[in-house]
C-alpha cells in the first residue's frame, strides 16, 4: 500500500515526460493560426456594406494573383529543377530571366517601330519568345559550364557564393552594356483591353500569361515523364552516382536541366515584359527572390511544388493583405504584403519543413 | 632568466612606442600658416591646393537605377557651371581662383546603402573640398550628411526635399540645400487639389523612401486641414512592379485624387496600371518631382496624357534671358539631348555659384601659387549667403540649411511636362515660403 502511493507521482512524471510535447505544441499552434486567420477573414468579409470590398474587387484580386503567380511559377521551376539535380540554389537564375527579356526587347522595339508587331502580332510574339528563350538558355548553359561545373565536388557553401557572384556579374555587365536606363517594352495592340473568360473579364495580357504558363508546365511535365531525357533527369535527381553507373551521362543531363530552366525563364521574361511593359538591368532581382521563395514554399526540388508555390505566392501577395488585414483595421494593408507572405512561408516551413509538397528527406545516418 | 627576457621585450616595445609617438608629432608639425588662418588650430582644418593642382569637388548623385536621370541631370548642371567659370558656355571648363576644377562623380544609387558607400569613399580623400549632392533624400538623411559632416566636408544638395534634413535637432551643420523643402510642395499641391480641382477625397501611395513618406504626409495633413478626407494611405516598395491589387483596393474608396509622390519606377508603373483599373477611371492621377525623369515617362508610355505632377516651376526663370538663350541651348548641345533630363540642373547650378561666392571670400591665395581653404570658414560663408539672385529665385540660407526662400511650385499636366517638352508650362503655379506654410498649417 505504502509502495503504490509513493509510486504514483513518479509514474505520473514519467508519463508526462513521454507525452509528445512537440506534437502538442504544433497542434495548439495550428489550431490557433487557423482560428486567427478565419476570424480575420470573416471580419473582412462581414464588414458593413460601404466598407466591404465588392465581388468584382475580390475577383480582380484573385485573377491578378493567379497571373502574377504564373510568372513566379515559371521562374521557380528553374530553381526547383536545378536544386533537384545539384542540391544547389542557382541564385543567378533571376539574371538569366533578365538577359532573355533584354534580348527580346531589341527585337520588340524594332518590330514596334516597323509596325510588324501590330500587323502580325502572333508571328512577332513567336519570334520574341524564341529570342528570349535562346538567350536565356545560352546564359544558363554558360553559367553551368563556367561557374558551376568546376565546383561540382566542392563543399556546399562554395557554389552558393559563386552563384551570388555570377548573379552580380550578370546584372552589372547588363547595366554597363545596356545602360542603366529603363526601356519601354512595346505590347501589341491585340493585347490591349479585356477578354471574357468564363464570364469573368480579364485583361488580355493576363489571359495570355495564364495560357502560356499552363502550356509550358504541361509540356514540361510531359517531357519529364514521357521522354528518355526526362527519365534520365529524374534518375540523376534521385541518385547521381547510381545513375552514372547505369550508363547515364550525368554531365549532359545537368546541362539539359539548366537549359530547360533557361527555356522557362525565357518564356517568363517575355510574359513579364508584356505585362509590365518595361525592361531594366535590375529587373531580375525581385522576381528572382520571389520565385525562389515560391519554390521553397511549394517544395524545392519538385515540379508540382514549384508550380503550386508560385500560384500560392501570387495569391498571397494579392489576396492576402486585403483578406487578412482589412477586417482587423490595419490602416494600409498592402504595406504589409511582404509581412503576410513571409509569415505564411515561415508557418508552412514550421509544419512542413520541405515545403507544401516537399518530400521530407530522411536523414542519411 | 625568463623574467629577464620578458622585461627586456617590454622595455624595447615601450621605447619603440615612444620613438614612434615622437616621430609622428614631428611629421604633423606646426602647419604652414599662410595669411590669417592657422589650420592646425581651426576645427576640421584646411584643404591645401598646391600650385597647378585642381580644386577637387565631387558630385554624389544617382547615376544608375531608374532615377538616374535625376542625378545625371545634376552632374550635367555642374559641368555647365564649371564651364561658365570663364564667363562663356563654350564647352571649355573655366578656372576658379587660378586653379582648374576637378569633378569626381560618385553613385549613391538613391538608397541609404549607396549613400553610405559613396560618402565613405569621398570622405576618405583629404583634398576634397566639397560635395554636391545627394539626389535622393534616402542617400543623405542620416548617412551622407553625417559621414561628410564628421570630416567638415560641405554637402550641398540641389534635389533633396525631405523636411527632416533641415529640421531642428536632425540637421547636420555641414548640410545645405538649394532645393525646396517639401513642406512647401505638399502644401501647394493640397491647396491646388482642394481649391482648384475641387477634390474632397484623396488617397496617397508612398514608396517608403523618406522623400515620398514625408511629402505624402505633408499632403495628407494639409488636405485634411482644408477639410478634405483621406480615403486610404498606402505604401509599396520601390522595387515592386505589380500595383493593380493595391490600386483595386484604393478604387474601393472612390477617391477624387490619387497622389503618389514617388520615384520613377513606382510612379510610371502606377500611372500605366491605374489606367487599366476600372474603379479609378474618374480619379485624377498626380505624381511629384520624383517622377520628373525620362525613365518614369518610359514606364508610363501613353498614360502620360492627363497625368499631373507637381514640382519646381522653372518656367518662371526659364523665361529669364540667360537660361533660355544661353544655358538651355548649351545643355542640349553639350549633352546631345532633346530635353533636359530633369529639372534640378538649375538648382545645382545655384548651389555651385553660392559655394563659389563663399570660396572667393574665404580662400587664401599663398605666394607660392597654392590655395588654402579653411573648412569651417567656408561653411560659415555659405550659410551667410543672403539675397543672392540665383536661377531658381532669391537665395538666402537659413541657419538650418534651407537656402531656397521663396519656392515656386508648379503643377504640370501631361503630355506637357518639362521632361517631354522643354517649353512646357505648368497649368498652375504658386509661390510660398517655409514661414508662410508653417504659420498657415502649423507644420
Amino acid at each position: 500500500m505504502a509502495e503504490s502511493k509513493a509510486e504514483v507521482p513518479q509514474v505520473a512524471l514519467r508519463r508526462f515526460e513521454r507525452l509528445p510535447t512537440r506534437k502538442i505544441v504544433l497542434v495548439v499552434l495550428s489550431v490557433g493560426i487557423v482560428l486567427g486567420v478565419s476570424l480575420a477573414a470573416w471580419k473582412t468579409l462581414t464588414l458593413p456594406a460601404g466598407e466591404r470590398y465588392s465581388g468584382a474587387a475580390w475577383r480582380d484580386f484573385v485573377v491578378l494573383g493567379v497571373a502574377q503567380g504564373a510568372v513566379y511559377a515559371l521562374i521557380a521551376l528553374g530553381y526547383s529543377l536545378v536544386y533537384g539535380i545539384l542540391q544547389m540554389i542557382n541564385f543567378a537564375h533571376g539574371e538569366v530571366f533578365m538577359w532573355g527579356a533584354f534580348a527580346s526587347y531589341f527585337f520588340a522595339a524594332a518590330y514596334a517601330e516597323s509596325e510588324f508587331l501590330d500587323r502580325n502580332p502572333i508571328p512577332a510574339l513567336a519570334i520574341l519568345f524564341a529570342t528570349a528563350i535562346f538567350v536565356s538558355v545560352l546564359v544558363a548553359v554558360l553559367l553551368e559550364r563556367i561557374a558551376y561545373r568546376p565546383l561540382r565536388h566542392a563543399p556546399r557553401l562554395v557554389p552558393l557564393i559563386t552563384a551570388l557572384g555570377a548573379s552580380l556579374f550578370l546584372r552589372e555587365s547588363a547595366g554597363r552594356i545596356f545602360s542603366a536606363q529603363t526601356f519601354h517594352y512595346p505590347k501589341p495592340d491585340l493585347l490591349d483591353g479585356t477578354w471574357k473568360v468564363l464570364g469573368i473579364p480579364m485583361s488580355r495580357t493576363s489571359v495570355i500569361v495564364l495560357v502560356v504558363a499552363i502550356m509550358a508546365v504541361a509540356l514540361l511535365t510531359l517531357f519529364i515523364r514521357r521522354t528518355k531525357t526526362g527519365k534520365s533527369m529524374r534518375a540523376v535527381a534521385e541518385d547521381k552516382e547510381i545513375a552514372s553507373l547505369m550508363g547515364i551521362d550525368v554531365d549532359r543531363v545537368i546541362v539539359t536541366t539548366f537549359a530547360v530552366g533557361g527555356v522557362l525563364a525565357g518564356i517568363a521574361a517575355v510574359l513579364f515584359a508584356i505585362t509590365f511593359e518595361f525592361v531594366n538591368f535590375g529587373m531580375g532581382f525581385a522576381p528572382g527572390i520571389a520565385a525562389f521563395t515560391a519554390a521553397v514554399l511549394g517544395g524545392i526540388g519538385s515540379i508540382a511544388g514549384a508550380a503550386l508555390g508560385g500560384l500560392v505566392l501570387g495569391l498571397l501577395q494579392s489576396v492576402g493583405p486585403p483578406l487578412l488585414l482589412t477586417g482587423i483595421n490595419v490602416p494600409s494593408p498592402f504595406q504589409l504584403k511582404d509581412v503576410v507572405t513571409f509569415t505564411v512561408l515561415v508557418l508552412v516551413l514550421i509544419f512542413r519543413p520541405g515545403g507544401i509538397l516537399g518530400r521530407e528527406e530522411a536523414e542519411k545516418v | 632568466m625568463k623574467k629577464h627576457r620578458w622585461l627586456v621585450r617590454i622595455a624595447l616595445l615601450g621605447a619603440m612606442a615612444l620613438v614612434a609617438a615622437a616621430c609622428a608629432e614631428e611629421e604633423e608639425g606646426p602647419a604652414v600658416a599662410p595669411g590669417a588662418v592657422d589650420c592646425a588650430a581651426v576645427e576640421f582644418g584646411c584643404v591645401e591646393v598646391g600650385a597647378g593642382e585642381p580644386i577637387k569637388i565631387a558630385a554624389e548623385q544617382t547615376l544608375t537605377t531608374p532615377d538616374a536621370p535625376l542625378g545625371n541631370d545634376q552632374v550635367n548642371g555642374l559641368k555647365l557651371a564649371i564651364d561658365y567659370l570663364d564667363g562663356a558656355l563654350d564647352g571649355v571648363p573655366g578656372q576658379l581662383l587660378g586653379h582648374d576644377v576637378e569633378l569626381i562623380e560618385a553613385d549613391e544609387t538613391c538608397s541609404a546603402e549607396g549613400g553610405t558607400a559613396a560618402a565613405t569613399e569621398l570622405a576618405a580623400d583629404p583634398n576634397l573640398v566639397s560635395v554636391f549632392g545627394t539626389t535622393c533624400t534616402s542617400a543623405a538623411l542620416g548617412t551622407s550628411d553625417a559621414i561628410l559632416g564628421a570630416k567638415g566636408i560641405l554637402l550641398i544638395s540641389g534635389s533633396n526635399t525631405n523636411p527632416n534634413l533641415t529640421a531642428e535637432g536632425v540637421h547636420n551643420d555641414f548640410y545645405l540645400r538649394t532645393a525646396h523643402n517639401d513642406k512647401i510642395q505638399g502644401a501647394i499641391v493640397a491647396e491646388y487639389v482642394y481649391n482648384e480641382l475641387g477634390a474632397r477625397t484623396a488617397a496617397t501611395i508612398n514608396d517608403e523612401s523618406p522623400y515620398a513618406d514625408a511629402l505624402a504626409a505633408v499632403f495628407r495633413s494639409v488636405f485634411e486641414s482644408l477639410g478634405g478626407e483621406i480615403t486610404t494611405f498606402e505604401a509599396v516598395q520601390s522595387t515592386d512592379t505589380e500595383f493593380k491589387p493595391v490600386l483595386t483596393s484604393i478604387a474601393q474608396g472612390k477617391p477624387d485624387v490619387l497622389y503618389y509622390p514617388d520615384f520613377a519606377q513606382v510612379c510610371g508603373l502606377v500611372t500605366a496600371q491605374a489606367r487599366e483599373v476600372a474603379g479609378l477611371k474618374d480619379t485624377i492621377l498626380m505624381g511629384s518631382d520624383g517622377c520628373a525623369s525620362a525613365d518614369a515617362l518610359e514606364l508610363a508610355g501613353d498614360a502620360l496624357d492627363g497625368w499631373y505632377r507637381s514640382g519646381p516651376d522653372t518656367s518662371a526663370f526659364k523665361q529669364g534671358d540667360f537660361y533660355q538663350n544661353e544655358m538651355l541651348p548649351a545643355y542640349l548641345e553639350q549633352f546631345g539631348v532633346e530635353a533636359p533630363l530633369s529639372v534640378f540642373h538649375a538648382h545645382i547650378w545655384d548651389a555651385f555659384y553660392i559655394w563659389k561666392a563663399a570660396l572667393d571670400q574665404v580662400a587664401v591665395q599663398n605666394d607660392d601659387g597654392s590655395l588654402t581653404i579653411p573648412r569651417t570658414a567656408l561653411k560659415d560663408a555659405v550659410y551667410a549667403t543672403s539675397g543672392y539672385q540665383g536661377l531658381t529665385g532669391t537665395i538666402t540660407c537659413t541657419p538650418l540649411g534651407d537656402c531656397a526662400t521663396d519656392v515656386i511650385i508648379g503643377i504640370f499636366l501631361g503630355p506637357d511636362w518639362p521632361e517631354a517638352n522643354p517649353d512646357a508650362t505648368p497649368v498652375y503655379s504658386d509661390v510660398k515660403s517655409l514661414q508662410e506654410v508653417s504659420e498657415a498649417y502649423g507644420i
